[in-house]
Formats: structure tokens, C-alpha cells, sequence
């Protein structure tokens, strides 16, 4: 009785460092969205040059919908001229950035497009209502779309060229919708 | 608060207007401890382990206008929460549902209460009983010895 004792207490920990373990592999910041594979929430939003923006106007294009802010340093600065290098490298080919500028005020979200000089449409996501169709809890997020508008992946965090080239590259591949 | 109550107003002179057949419940005003009540389930998406009610971040305050927003449109409590559990999954809700491998959070601190009881349980009635069965060591002295013993003892100092 006494030896089985000795053995159960050592036992009984065994559970609790395997929780432990799992526990702490696990990134908390690494939340899975619910949206991939589903279709992505429509937005009629309005373009800093007034134009409306909406992902209806896109259709039968690979989206690259881009969640940023000007305060968000340094990844949107960092993913700022990425997005537009590969924007005007694929504009050609049925891609369309679109950018979102959320939590933010105007005069510096517009001095944000001026300094990198963004040329694919960005508006401002004033009331957070796209935010929260997206399920945005920080910037930069950026939703890679396919040409059936459902949502394919979410990357957190700055776009890298290696990102942007990967998913797009294998979107574009797959046929459009019939 | 006039600029609120205009909000209010033109908010319902919309809904009254765009009631759908599908939401087909009157709009209500919205109270907003309904709101709150909501908001304080959901987890500020921007924040470190502060809900929705609480935080005083644009984000929060931001969720909270939606969820006010539904309300009105006549949707129940459980329907906005839905709303926010579908964009953002379970992790929005600041309590885990009870089920599945959430259980543990639930169970674990209950399991760890009972075996800390038992182990306290065990122990105490160890100690306590070690008192009870022990008894006086008899020891051997001699005759003479006791008797040197209690002689001076007994003559004290």
C-alpha cells in the first residue's frame, strides 16, 4: 500500500506536466480564424479619394484585402511598399490589393498612402464594422481571397514578397468560378 | 445627448423603415444594460484580458455600437454573441463553453480542490491517530537506580 503510494503521486503529475507541455507549445497568439473556406463578407466602403470601394466590383479576381493603420509600426511600414511592388507587378494578371485602414484618423492614414505612395485602392474602415465581419484583432492582417470571393488564408503579421508570391501564385492557379 | 437622441431617432426612423421579414421582431429600444450585458461576455480583441464593457479603447467602442446596432435590429443576446463567435471563433468569448476538451479548465480546478481535501483528509487523520495509538516506551531501570531517582526528586533542590 505504502510503496503504491510512493508511485502515484509522481503518476499524478505525469497529466498536469502533459497539459503543461501542450500548453506552452501553443502560440496564444496563433488564433485559428473560423472564416477560412467561407465566403467573404461583402463592404461597400469609400476609397481617401472618395470612390467607392466594394469587393463586388472584383469579382473573378484574387483579392489581397489588407487590414492596416498608421500607427501600426513598424509592420505596415514595413509591408507598406511590399504590397504596392506586388500590386503593380500583378495588377495585370486578375490581382487587386485592397487596403483598410482601421482604428486610425484621416490626416495621418493619408500622409501613410502619401509617403509610400499606395496606388491600389485604400479606405477607411470608420464605424470597425469590417474589422469585426473579418474578425480583425490587430494590424497588419491580410486576407488572401479566391476568384470565388471565399476567404483562403489570414496571415498576421507584415506581408513578406515570399507570402504575397506564394498564396497569390497558387490562387491564380486554380480555375475561376464557372 | 441631443445629438444622441437625434441618433437614436434617425437609427429607428431607418429600422421602422427597413424591417425585414426575416428580422420580423419589433425593434425595441435597446436598454443598455442589455449591451453591456453582452459586451461583457466577449473579449476585447485589442486588449490583454479585458472584455468589451470594460475596455476604453476606439476597437471596444467601436463592438459596442454593433452590438447596440443588433440589438436594435432585433436580434436576441445569444444571436449578437453568435455574431462575434463566428468572425472570431470561441476564443472571443471570455468564459470557454463547457464542453469538449474546454471541460478542463472547468473541472481541473475542482479535481485539485478534492485531491488537496483528501490529501489534508489523510494526513491530519495519520497525525491524529499516531498520537492516539502511542503509548509510554517501557524502559528498563534497575531497582536501585529508580530508587536514587525518586529520593532525589523528591529532596529537591
Amino acid at each position: 500500500m505504502r510503496r503504491l503510494w510512493r508511485w502515484l503521486i509522481p503518476l499524478a503529475a505525469l497529466p498536469v506536466l502533459a497539459l503543461l507541455a501542450y500548453g506552452f507549445r501553443v502560440d496564444p497568439r496563433d488564433i485559428p480564424s473560423p472564416l477560412i473556406g467561407r465566403p467573404a463578407p461583402a463592404f461597400g466602403l469609400a476609397t481617401f479619394e472618395g470612390a467607392p470601394l466594394s469587393l463586388a466590383a472584383h469579382r473573378d479576381k484574387v483579392v489581397v484585402l489588407n487590414f492596416w493603420a498608421s500607427w501600426c509600426q513598424p509592420a505596415c511600414y514595413e509591408e507598406a511598399p511590399i504590397l504596392e511592388r506586388n500590386w503593380r507587378e500583378y495588377r495585370d494578371r486578375g490581382v487587386v490589393v485592397v487596403g483598410v485602414d482601421i482604428q486610425d484618423r484621416r490626416e495621418p492614414a493619408e500622409k501613410f498612402v502619401r509617403e509610400f505612395g499606395l496606388t491600389f485602392p485604400n479606405a477607411q474602415d470608420l464605424t470597425g464594422a469590417v474589422s469585426v465581419d473579418y474578425g480583425v484583432y490587430g494590424v497588419p492582417e491580410t486576407f488572401f481571397l479566391d476568384r470565388q470571393g471565399r476567404i483562403r488564408v489570414k496571415h498576421v503579421g507584415a506581408v513578406t514578397d515570399a507570402v504575397f508570391r506564394a498564396n497569390v501564385d497558387r490562387l491564380l492557379a486554380e480555375p475561376g468560378s464557372p | 445627448m441631443s445629438r444622441l437622441g437625434l441618433r437614436l431617432l434617425t437609427s429607428l426612423f431607418f429600422l421602422s423603415a427597413a424591417v425585414s421579414p426575416v428580422t420580423a421582431q419589433p425593434a425595441a429600444p435597446v436598454s443598455e444594460e442589455t449591451v453591456h450585458e453582452v459586451a461583457a461576455q466577449l473579449r476585447c480583441v485589442v486588449c490583454q484580458n479585458l472584455s468589451v464593457a470594460d475596455s476604453p479603447s476606439e476597437m471596444a467602442s467601436q463592438m459596442r455600437a454593433i452590438i447596440r446596432d443588433r440589438l436594435a435590429a432585433g436580434e436576441r443576446p445569444a444571436e449578437v454573441q453568435q455574431y462575434f463567435v463566428d468572425r472570431y471563433g470561441e476564443w472571443i468569448l471570455l468564459s470557454p463553453p463547457r464542453r469538449g476538451f474546454n471541460l478542463l479548465v472547468w473541472l481541473v480546478p475542482l479535481a485539485a480542490v478534492g485531491v488537496g481535501l483528501v490529501t489534508v483528509a489523510v494526513l491530519v487523520r495519520r497525525w491524529t491517530c499516531h498520537r492516539r495509538d502511542h503509548r509510554p516506551t517501557r524502559v528498563d531501570v534497575d531497582p536501585a537506580m529508580s530508587e536514587r531517582i525518586r529520593r532525589e526528586v523528591d529532596s529537591g533542590p
